[in-house]
């Protein structure tokens, strides 16, 4: 069982050494509807924690994506250019964003965990 | 009734929470005299006086048609048939603004789905949003577009961009974070054939009007070269959307954004306005194109219908990050562009550009043939300079005071402090421009040049 970590803007994050990959949870995905466009943002850019990094548009809203931790960029699902329903399908599987290559590993640790991530969107 | 809901306290409330004593604060930036005018009316009077004494005022203009005119500079004298007008003024039509209950008004998104398309096809590019203000602010936004996609802040501006255009951009910079890097100019009448020479670091774009605004039009490709090998965008300003009739489509030749000013087809002149700003792109780009985007689907009974579509780009959706504040077009006049393109087809306006062109050439060669005066351009589609051996302004207030001629647009009004344009003067034919105005433009030159 991999263990994810979350975001309070909806983010999921799972890590395989320093390499993490970043998607939307299944709640943030439920709430924006069908999801018709995913803007990736550039392979090779570095982001800090908290910067803005890709958008996701749904046919009400468009949404912000935050890289949940510092590093680069390294990976894009390509799958989501011809096909951004794969976000509702199986936001935390098939349907991830991107890989970032973590400069400060311990970051994930500071994510929110399963528990904290549910008592936020009041699930169970 | 209370048309004013807010309370006493809800202002107070307001005005401390943004941290301004009065309402009156707000307008602090807007100079006194101007905000509170002294307006020295003279007494009310009647219906009938006023009318008479408006009457009165309105002789003092001097109309377009009045006489020979070659004005230009940045709007153009057009023939507009009379069944464009007919057909804008009909309620359903005129009384309508872009819908926000859009796809009621299957109508009016059909108009707009056809004006983009005939703009697409114009411009040479793959996608065209439902029109925006003028040209000038078409330009500003195109610029803003190309710092979004470029994520880089520096637009360099060809020496040949129309100084009013110039200024639009100035403003919208201002505030945007956007640095206006001027590129040199080529001299009045002159392509520059190899492109923009050296663009400075991390360009978000080359920005060129075709043609300029001394009229000389050449190749774009070059500028398209520089500008991508640069990593910059080529956004391309055509200012008489006629000229498209006839020159290569800038999306054709490299343009990855163009703006037009619309107003030579079905606008018409009107003192300088509302116009109709045309912008279009390439596909990968349309997520970061502002104003609004009719789009052809079919209903739940597989019938062809309209709706407004990748609206989770503007305003109302996307809040502070929108990719533009502008949710709204210029929807009348957008009507009167399609409406009398459509009349003309493709090969009307091939037809309408030729006629401009010709016209054009016939009115530069009699110029020539004027002893101190010489055409300055080695290539123009409708506008070029005229070098005079004398003051332009001086010349064509001569003009026009002794022989009711409006021989053209001195480039001193564009640029008051270039000493050097003083001698210029930009006149421009269209397809109203008669053997006879020519002819009389002539007469007119050699008596108040010899």
């Amino acid at each position: 069982m991999q263990n994810f970590r979350y975001t309070k803007d909806h983010e999921w994050v799972t890590v395989d050494g320093d390499l993490a990959t970043v998607g939307i949870t299944e709640y943030a995905q439920e709430q924006l509807g069908d999801i018709v466009f995913v803007e990736m943002p550039d392979i090779g850019r570095t982001v800090a924690a908290g910067d803005e990094v890709a958008v996701v548009e749904s046919v009400k809203a468009a949404s912000e994506i935050y890289a949940p931790v510092a590093g680069r960029i390294t990976e894009i699902n390509p799958a989501l250019n011809d096909a951004p329903e794969t976000v509702n399908e199986d936001a935390t599987g098939s349907g991830w964003f991107f890989r970032i290559q973590m400069t400060t590993p311990g970051e994930f640790d500071q994510l929110l965990d399963e528990a904290a991530y549910l008592a936020l969107t009041g699930g169970s | 009734m209370r048309w004013l809901p807010n309370t006493e306290a809800d202002r107070r409330a307001m005005l401390d929470r943004i941290g301004v004593a009065t309402v009156n604060d707000l307008f602090s930036d807007v100079p006194a005299d101007v905000l509170d005018p002294v307006l020295d009316l003279p007494p009310a009077a009647g219906e009938i006086e006023i009318e008479r004494a408006f009457r009165d005022l309105g002789r003092r203009n001097r109309a377009a048609g009045d006489g020979p005119f070659f004005l230009g500079g940045g709007a153009y004298r057009h023939y507009i048939p009379a069944s464009v007008d007919a057909l804008i003024q009909r309620g359903e039509f005129l009384t309508s603004y872009t819908p926000y209950q859009p796809e009621i008004s299957q109508g009016t998104l059909q108009t707009l789905f056809e004006f983009q398309t005939q703009v697409a096809l114009l411009t040479g590019c793959d996608v065209a949003n439902a029109s925006m203000y003028d040209g000038s602010t078409a330009c500003a936004e195109a610029a803003l577009m190309a710092a979004r996609i470029t994520r880089r802040a520096r637009i360099a501006v060809a020496g040949g961009l129309h100084p009013h255009w110039h200024d639009t951009l100035a403003t919208y910079f201002r505030f945007a974070g956007l640095e206006l890097v001027p590129l040199p100019a080529a001299e009045p009448g002159c392509w520059l054939p190899d492109g923009p020479g050296a663009l400075p670091d991390d360009c978000a774009a080359v920005l060129v009007q075709y043609p300029d605004v001394f009229g000389a039009v050449g190749d774009l490709r070059p500028w398209a070269e520089a500008a991508h090998a640069a990593g910059a965008l080529l956004i391309v300003a055509v200012p008489e959307v006629v000229a498209l009739g006839a020159l290569r489509s800038p999306g054709t030749d490299g343009a990855d954004i163009v703006v037009a000013e619309g107003q030579s087809l079905g606008v018409g002149l009107a003192f300088g306005g509302p116009y109709v700003g045309l912008f279009a792109t390439r596909d990968r780009h349309v997520r970061n194109m502002p104003g609004r985007l009719a789009g052809e689907t079919v209903d739940t009974e597989g019938r062809r219908s309209f709706v407004l579509t990748l609206a989770a780009r503007e305003q109302h959706i996307r809040r502070g990050r929108a990719t533009s504040n502008i949710c709204t077009n210029s929807g009348l006049c957008a009507l009167a562009f399609s409406v009398h393109l459509a009349l003309l087809g493709e090969s009307g306006l091939a037809r309408l550009a030729r006629l401009n062109h010709e016209a054009a050439v016939r009115t530069a060669e009699r110029v020539d043939a004027v002893a101190g005066a010489s055409v300055t351009n080695r290539t123009f589609f409708n506008e070029f300079s005229v070098t005079l051996d004398r003051p332009a302004a001086d010349v064509a207030a001569a003009i026009e005071q002794r022989h009711g001629v409006l021989a053209g647009v001195p480039a001193s009004r564009l640029y008051p402090d270039h000493d050097d344009l003083a001698h210029h003067l930009l006149v421009a034919a269209t397809e109203l421009t008669s053997d006879a105005d020519i002819e009389r433009l002539g007469t007119a030159l050699e008596e108040v040049l010899r």
